[in-house]
């Protein structure tokens, strides 16, 4: 019987706020950690010096103009999605299908390039695609929400299906606008009209990309912490039980929600096919709709924090690439480095949040 | 707690500023200075798929062989990517760049309308000799010559099981395992298959699409079909091992594509053909060294060295192969044969005696070129990218969706 008041070798504690000075502490530690262990990685299994490797990221991410450009228009990018799908997660309504509702905001955007190319003026034609992609994105992000808020399906597994149809059927489309026959390419839409295309700013291509995500963002950093919608989907992801009590109309803000999630991401695609690729695939989204999840929760739905994520996975990858490309390394040797980085980061949270106590050998007896 | 992920997002800041100090800000990794000359090459995937493969190995061999430095970037998918890619490799002094896939066509073409003092090749595009650009050209390889000869050793295989007894003449048929609708692909598996015909007369073949480049169940599944479906011998054109495995696991030879698969199915690979790029690489970069113009298309062939053949297994292959092979590609060489003869073979029961193809790309696939010339179809001669996209007859497609 007193084995059951056995203090066991390891438990674990939530801890209280701890110091400024510790969390700190704790982070500091755990990415010189990871930088230490990834330079025994790269130097066991490599024999490169692991500080030319460093350089050489920082040098990928930060090194020419162009590739600070290129590191804010995917950074851009990213951030959109994190921001698309903060709301729905704050509210705990798990949206996988950020992928998908890219997708078809890409879609209607290429619809309309290619439909209306010579139809309509430029500057008219851009309002229609984002139109188009904000009306596609938002209904496939609805649909599942009908059916949560109605008959409490699976959100998770809907919108994570909702994605395949996606990409189905942009497949499909794909074949229909393929130039040539069978190439499965859609190539680059109106090339030498530019009609429906973004405009320069200057001579870059990315700047009014990435002042539309600035804009997105204040929006969004204001519409939760500031607006009565922000606090309903506080309410409702704390507790939707409490959210009944005080009066909100659970359905009806879940629906609401999605209805933006997905309109965010119907955005970020009409950006890429309007803005930035020119051309739809079914691999568009690259990702990203994912990816931007994990964002999200790095950032635990703060949106200056999220500016702050984004960054650092933007960072992480455009580093990767130029790793392959000047050491002659696979990709996947690039992706071992990111792992162990993030690894860490997220790791150490567990420490700041949680005490690991460990049995003391002496006094065992006195409990 | 705002406050605390803040800072937390702060922390990870510090990676920069700890890899900065750590390394000294390193950054002159990309120009390394010596003036040696270089040239970049963006490539769709990395050595793991067999398509980037062989253009990473002739990359290599080729900057090797002529002494400059190649700075390659894999992994570039065919959007804005590609863009940004080609530009990264003009910023880090590249004089020339090649790019390897299909889909990055206009994104090149869009970075050397602005970087005119910078050459730009690709390979299997087709639009050089439409849009006219001084820095733009477009290459391939004449690979229906060597997809005739792998055909010539997959009658010949045939034949042999004719006379063992295998099968009766009439069940001669070949299965082929095709990835999109494309005319290179129609190219390869027309001229697979006329090289069959030339050894064997009464041979037929199934052709079956994935609609993917590189989808290894789909493509074993594909090869499955066709050998249960009566096929007796494989060949594909896709980027996987999964028809090639499917007929070692099947025991069916198999005629493969893009490099050697002998060591995964050494009882049923015959013999394989590619394109090696490392002459056109060579040329292209030699070049743009010495300020000449590069040809907007350029088709390399059996002479040139573009167009090989691996290695004939023996143990798989028929008795006499090697001599038929060789026979046939002498007389490619010396222009004595030609893979698509009009009189060796009809489409809906005629003979061709004038075709139009759809050489100048444009979205309504318009035909506009004749392509029928001294009782043969011209293959590669307009632009360097195939465009042969006949049905002939003898050939049974079982679905067209892709």
């Amino acid at each position: 019987m007193s084995n059951l008041n056995k203090e066991p070798l390891l438990h674990i504690t939530k801890r209280k706020e701890m110091p400024f000075i510790r969390t700190w502490a704790v982070r500091i530690g755990a990415i010189i950690a990871a930088l230490i262990v990834c330079a025994i990685v790269t130097t066991a299994m490599t024999g490169l010096n692991p500080f030319s490797v460093f350089g050489t990221m920082i040098f990928g991410a930060f090194g020419t103009e162009r590739k600070i450009w290129i590191l804010l228009k995917e950074l851009a990018v990213l951030l959109s999605v994190s921001l698309a799908l903060t709301p729905a997660f704050k509210m705990k309504f798990w949206n996988l299908g950020g992928e998908g509702q890219i997708l078809m905001g890409a879609w209607a955007t290429a619809l309309c390039m290619i439909y209306m190319g010579d139809a309509i003026p430029s500057g008219l034609l851009i309002i229609v695609c984002l139109a188009a992609a904000v009306i596609c994105g938002g209904i496939w992000a609805l649909i599942p929400a009908f059916f949560k808020a109605k008959w409490n399906t699976n959100e998770t597994l809907f919108t994570l299906m909702m994605n395949y149809v996606a990409i189905q059927l942009v497949a499909y489309f794909v074949i229909i606008w393929e130039v040539p026959k069978g190439s499965g390419k859609v190539g680059i839409i109106n090339q030498s009209t530019m009609a429906g295309w973004l405009p320069y700013l200057g001579t870059n291509s990315y700047a009014i990309v990435i002042i539309f995500v600035a804009l997105v963002t204040a929006a969004m950093y204001i519409y939760l912490k500031y607006s009565k919608h922000g606090y309903e989907i506080s309410v409702v992801g704390e507790s939707q039980r409490t959210a009944k009590y005080v009066g909100i109309k659970v359905d009806k803000v879940i629906m609401r929600t999605l209805l933006l999630s997905g309109a965010i991401c119907g955005f970020t695609g009409w950006m890429m096919v309007s803005g930035i690729d020119h051309t739809i695939t079914t691999t568009l989204a690259g990702g990203r709709g994912f990816l931007g999840i994990m964002v999200s929760w790095l950032a635990q739905f703060n949106v200056v924090a999220m500016i702050f994520a984004s960054l650092l996975i933007v960072f992480l990858s455009q580093g990767a690439g130029e790793i392959s490309t000047v050491f002659g390394l696979n990709q996947s040797f690039s992706d071992i480095l990111t792992g162990i980085i993030l690894f860490f980061i997220i790791g150490c949270e567990f420490f700041i949040n949680y005490k690991v106590h460990i049995r003391k050998k002496s006094g065992k007896e006195e409990a | 707690m705002k406050k605390k992920v803040l800072s937390l997002v702060l922390a990870f800041m510090m990676i920069f500023a700890f890899t900065a100090v750590l390394s000294g800000c390193g950054g002159s990794e990309e120009g390394s200075g010596d003036g040696t000359y270089k040239v970049g090459f963006i490539c769709l995937h990395d050595e793991n798929s067999t398509y980037d493969k062989n253009f990473i190995d002739a990359a290599n061999a080729a900057c090797e062989n002529l002494g400059v430095e190649a700075v390659i970037k894999t992994n570039i998918p065919e959007g804005q990517e590609c863009y940004d890619a080609a530009c990264e490799l003009v910023d880090a002094g590249c004089g020339i760049i090649f790019a390897d896939s299909f889909g990055h066509e206009d994104f090149m073409i869009q970075a050397a309308k602005e970087n005119p003092e910078v050459q730009f090749c690709h390979s299997t595009g087709t639009k050089a000799h439409t849009e006219g650009l001084d820095n733009y050209h477009n290459a391939f390889a004449s690979i229906y010559e060597g997809r005739y000869l792998a055909g010539v050793a997959a009658g010949m295989k045939i034949n042999e099981m004719i006379e063992a007894g295998d099968i009766t003449a009439d069940k001669a048929k070949m299965g082929y395992v095709g990835a999109f609708t494309y005319a290179e692909v129609v190219s390869g598996y027309t001229s697979f298959y006329l090289g069959a015909k030339s050894v064997c007369e009464s041979v037929t073949m199934d052709v079956t699409f994935t609609g993917s480049w590189y989808d290894e169940a789909l493509e074993k599944e594909a090869a499955k079909k066709l050998i249960d479906g009566g096929c007796v011998l494989i060949s594909q054109h896709a980027d996987s091992m999964g028809a090639p495995t499917a007929c070692e696991k099947e025991n069916v030879p198999n005629v493969s594509y893009n490099g050697s698969t002998v060591d995964a199915c050494p009882n049923t690979f015959i013999v394989s053909s590619r394109i090696d790029w490392t002459p056109y690489y060579e040329y292209a970069i030699k070049a743009a060294q010495g300020g000449e113009a590069i040809d907007a298309d350029w088709v390399g062939n059996l002479s040139t060295g573009s167009v090989v053949l691996t290695d004939i297994n023996e143990k798989a292959a028929a008795e006499g192969t090697v001599e038929a092979v060789d026979e046939a590609k002498a007389k490619l060489e010396a222009g004595e044969l030609q893979v698509f003869d009009a009189s060796t073979f009809t489409v809906k029961g005629e003979t061709l005696d004038s075709y139009k193809a759809d050489v100048d790309t444009d979205a309504d696939f318009t035909p506009d070129t004749e392509v029928i010339e001294d009782g043969a179809f011209m293959e590669s001669k307009f632009r360097s990218a195939p465009y042969f996209d006949l049905q002939i007859d003898g050939i049974n497609l079982l679905d067209t969706k892709f």
